[in-house]
């Protein structure tokens, strides 16, 4: 039942997946029976091994430098502690073969010569299969962590991430490709290494680069801001960019048209950025089993005490006091500061969303969990293996993605269904991969060269 | 801890402990930067019945001149040696001069979640003002200051989350008791670090914290790694012993020679047949806890360790291969702390 569908824009279309493991917020369900736990190495190699039998593109781990917060209390009702990412996925490199490996590592809150030299160690490790989701931090509260403390406002955190991707790049550059010596009588180990030297807004370094490149280049660029400037950052630097732009097809669309002008404008060939938005997938043998299924996800995700903290998110101040399964709150919206002790949530127009969901929960009949179900934050896809094929083979072929970056709900079996029932549904309709072709993350990717190693396309780096 | 057994670690970074090592090694130059390197050379020792390898470290490159100017960072070699491996325990250096103790902190702990429970910490320090540049920070003056506080911060961070923190309470909603969580609130003369960790209790409560003689006060050590023979204030003593041995090919004396001038670090160095070494190993029963050997050459000196002087130790009850299934503490013979924060009841 493959599709026949020769008028579209990208008939040769091929899906990339790749698998966030835990995720944010309260989308992992930690208390069904078979949820694993989220730091034995174990739940680790599970996903990572069947990722690798789904012939996924990259394992992803994310990053938080600061336990969340709210109202000034450690927010107790979702999965948190993680281990460091690149040493996680260091452990990895040893346990798997094919799959990539990407570490979300910050550039406000590390140094150059330190995280460069970081990655490239993984990259190494993993012969090639190194990722770096670039991410910054723009408040003092995560600030409280580390030396540096303090923060950069929004403007300056792109400014010193770019100037940090540069850094890293004359760092990966440092070392010729035949520099190290092919025999042990040779007059030097290697060739001299020239140190790299940067003196720009951010940093003042002087760094001897102790590595070379492996055999992908250097690790590849992910990027996840969705602001005007996150996605400016990413058409100048990133090889990858995730995106929340994958549950509507025309939203997904309008996202991937807008990269693709955003890269035109950097110079960039349109095709030199894939685009993977974050989803949960959610597959059931008919559609009404997806949909019980589904359903049942949303009420382990938002439970009474999660409903209630979402809608104190909304509304700006505390309602845990109140009956998650009783009425909307009739006050109105406070509008509060938001200093990120949790996170990227912001609500721009918090009486907005408040005067929807009353609306909505009146003409429904919905209780408070029923609506902040309903209309909080949404995402993923639920159906047949049938179906959600089609579906994703529309997505391809139309250019509105390159694959996704799926978040399983739960761990460590959640992609099972994906790797066993979805996956062959896509190699039928031909938009996913029958095997490996490739070593690397890179190729994997289907990625250029990086930016810096092109040729005349280098010229245009900072 | 009075037992007249040793135990055996030994430093496994780079070719060996001579600067020129990579030319009596056993592979082409480049293969030094592989996961297969560092895969075989876990494996032998492991193999080999040792407790402990340690892995050098620092952000400069390991050797000058003529001499091999690459290295992987030590924390991701553990790691993936950790993810290799089933009863070596594995213990990097990682130095506390310009490094973040957070984020020090986080990737021992998770070296110590991926061996389950077999990591150790080498606490090392930075000397050359090229480090000090690389970081884009101040040269620091006062590095036992800086090794003091970020040992504190790091050994604090691995108890703010109390070992039972996760208590996944359906009936609540609760993933988290946010009671057995803490702030460290920590302020030193040069930075202050609020916690918590990110990353859950390790597996050992505290990893095993190595430190060269006189870098840390030491009630923040548990193994001083000493040049002398003598135990230091610390729970355990390791003594360091530089080894090269002879081999069927060649004496110690003509391998030594062979590679040029041997620059002391101060440590004691054997260099001889294997059962000389035996001896002098087992002269050190009852004096000290354990040591630490530095091969002249890995591919060389750790074949005849292998083959001849671990074995001989083995049988002669001087040293135990780790138990399968052990943390390093146990090994160690040290017991598992509680966290300080925890209330006692």
């Amino acid at each position: 039942m493959s599709i026949i569908d020769d008028d579209v824009p990208y008939p040769d279309a091929i899906l990339h997946f790749g698998v966030f493991f835990q995720g944010v917020n309260h989308w992992t369900v930690w208390s069904a029976p078979d949820s694993g736990s989220q730091i034995d190495p174990a739940s680790f190699r599970r996903v990572a091994q069947t990722a690798e039998r789904g012939l996924f593109d990259a394992f992803f781990l994310g990053e938080g430098l600061r336990l969340r917060e709210v109202d000034g209390r450690i927010h107790d009702l979702d999965v948190a502690g993680r281990p460091d990412a690149i040493t996680q996925l260091a452990a990895l490199a040893a346990v798997t073969e094919r799959i990539g490996l990407v570490s979300t590592s910050n550039t406000t809150f590390n140094e150059p010569a330190d995280l460069a030299r970081r990655l490239s160690g993984l990259d190494l490790l993993s012969e090639g299969r190194a990722g770096w989701n670039v991410v910054t931090t723009d408040n003092a509260w995560t600030g409280a962590n580390f030396r540096r403390g303090g923060y950069l406002d929004h403007a300056d955190r792109y400014r010193r991430a770019e100037e940090f991707l540069t850094a890293a790049r004359a760092i990966w550059d440092g070392w010729a490709d035949d520099a190290v010596a092919t025999s042990r009588e040779a007059q030097a180990w290697s060739a001299p290494v020239t140190p790299v030297r940067q003196r720009s807004s951010q940093f003042d370094i002087e760094v001897t680069p102790t590595l070379p490149r492996s055999a992908q280049g250097h690790p590849v660029i992910f990027q996840a801001g969705d602001s005007s400037d996150g996605r400016d950052f990413a058409a100048r630097n990133a090889d990858v960019i995730f995106s929340a732009h994958g549950n509507d097809f025309d939203d997904a669309l309008a996202f991937a048209e807008d990269i693709r002008r955003r890269l035109r404008a950097a110079g960039r060939p349109e095709d030199d950025l894939r685009i993977l938005p974050g989803t949960e997938i959610i597959i059931g043998a008919t559609e009404q089993e997806a949909r019980e299924k589904a359903r049942w996800v949303r009420l382990e995700q938002v439970t009474p005490a999660t409903a209630l903290n979402i809608a104190s998110l909304v509304w700006g101040f505390d309602l845990s006091d109140r009956d998650a399964e009783g009425p909307v709150p009739k006050e109105d919206a406070v509008v509060v500061e938001n200093t990120g002790a949790f996170g990227a949530r912001r609500v721009a127009d918090p009486q907005a969303v408040v005067t929807k969901w009353r609306e909505q929960a009146e003409a429904n009949g919905w209780s408070l969990r029923e609506t902040a179900i309903a209309l909080g934050p949404q995402r993923g896809h639920v159906g047949t293996p049938a179906a959600l094929a089609d579906k994703f083979t529309r997505f391809a072929r139309h250019g509105a993605v390159h694959g996704f970056n799926i978040t399983p709900y739960i761990i460590p079996d959640g992609l099972n269904d994906i790797v066993d029932l979805l996956v062959p549904e896509l190699q039928e309709r031909g938009v996913y991969r029958t095997e490996y072709a490739g070593a690397t993350l890179r190729e994997h990717l289907g990625l250029r060269p990086p930016l810096t190693r092109r040729g005349d396309l280098t010229e245009r780096a900072s | 801890m009075s037992n007249s057994g040793l135990h055996l670690a030994i430093e496994i970074d780079g070719d060996g402990a001579h600067p020129a090592a990579w030319r009596r090694a056993a592979h082409a130059p480049a293969h030094l930067l592989t996961p297969g390197r560092v895969r075989s050379v876990a494996a032998v020792v492991e193999n080999a019945g040792f407790t402990l390898a340690t892995v050098d470290d620092d952000l400069l490159p390991p050797g000058s001149g003529r001499n091999p100017l690459g290295r992987i960072g030590a924390v991701e070699r553990a790691a993936f040696i950790a993810a290799s491996t089933s009863t070596l325990s594995v213990a990097p250096t990682v130095s506390t001069t310009y490094t973040e103790p957070f984020h020090v902190s986080s990737q021992l702990a998770s070296v110590d979640h991926i061996s389950a429970g077999r990591a150790g910490w080498v606490v090392g320090q930075t000397a050359a003002a090229e480090a000090a540049r690389a970081w884009g920070r101040p040269l620091v003056d006062d590095r036992a200051r800086e090794a003091r506080d970020s040992t504190r911060v790091v050994r604090d961070l691995w108890d703010s989350w109390e070992d039972d923190a996760v208590i996944r309470d359906v009936a609540t909603s609760r993933y988290l008791d946010r009671d057995r969580l803490h702030y460290i609130d920590f302020t030193g003369e040069t930075f202050a670090v609020k916690g918590p960790a990110i990353v859950p209790r390790p597996p050992q409560g505290q990893l095993v914290v190595f430190a060269p003689e006189g870098l840390l006060p030491a009630d923040l050590v548990d193994v001083t790694f000493t040049s002398a023979s003598a135990r230091a204030a610390t729970p355990l003593t390791f003594t360091e012993i530089e080894v090269a041995l002879d081999t069927p090919d060649a004496t110690a004396g003509q391998r030594i020679t062979d590679l040029g001038p041997w620059p002391s670090r101060g440590r004691l160095r054997f260099a001889g047949p294997a059962d000389g070494l035996v001896k002098l190993i087992t002269g050190l029963a009852g004096q000290v806890d354990g040591v630490r050997l530095h091969p002249l050459v890995l591919d060389e000196d750790l074949a005849v360790l292998s083959r001849l002087v671990v074995p001989a130790l083995l049988r002669s009850r001087i040293a135990a291969r780790p138990v399968p299934g052990a943390s390093l503490r146990a090994t160690l013979g040290l017991a598992r702390p509680a966290s300080r924060f925890q209330e006692s009841a």
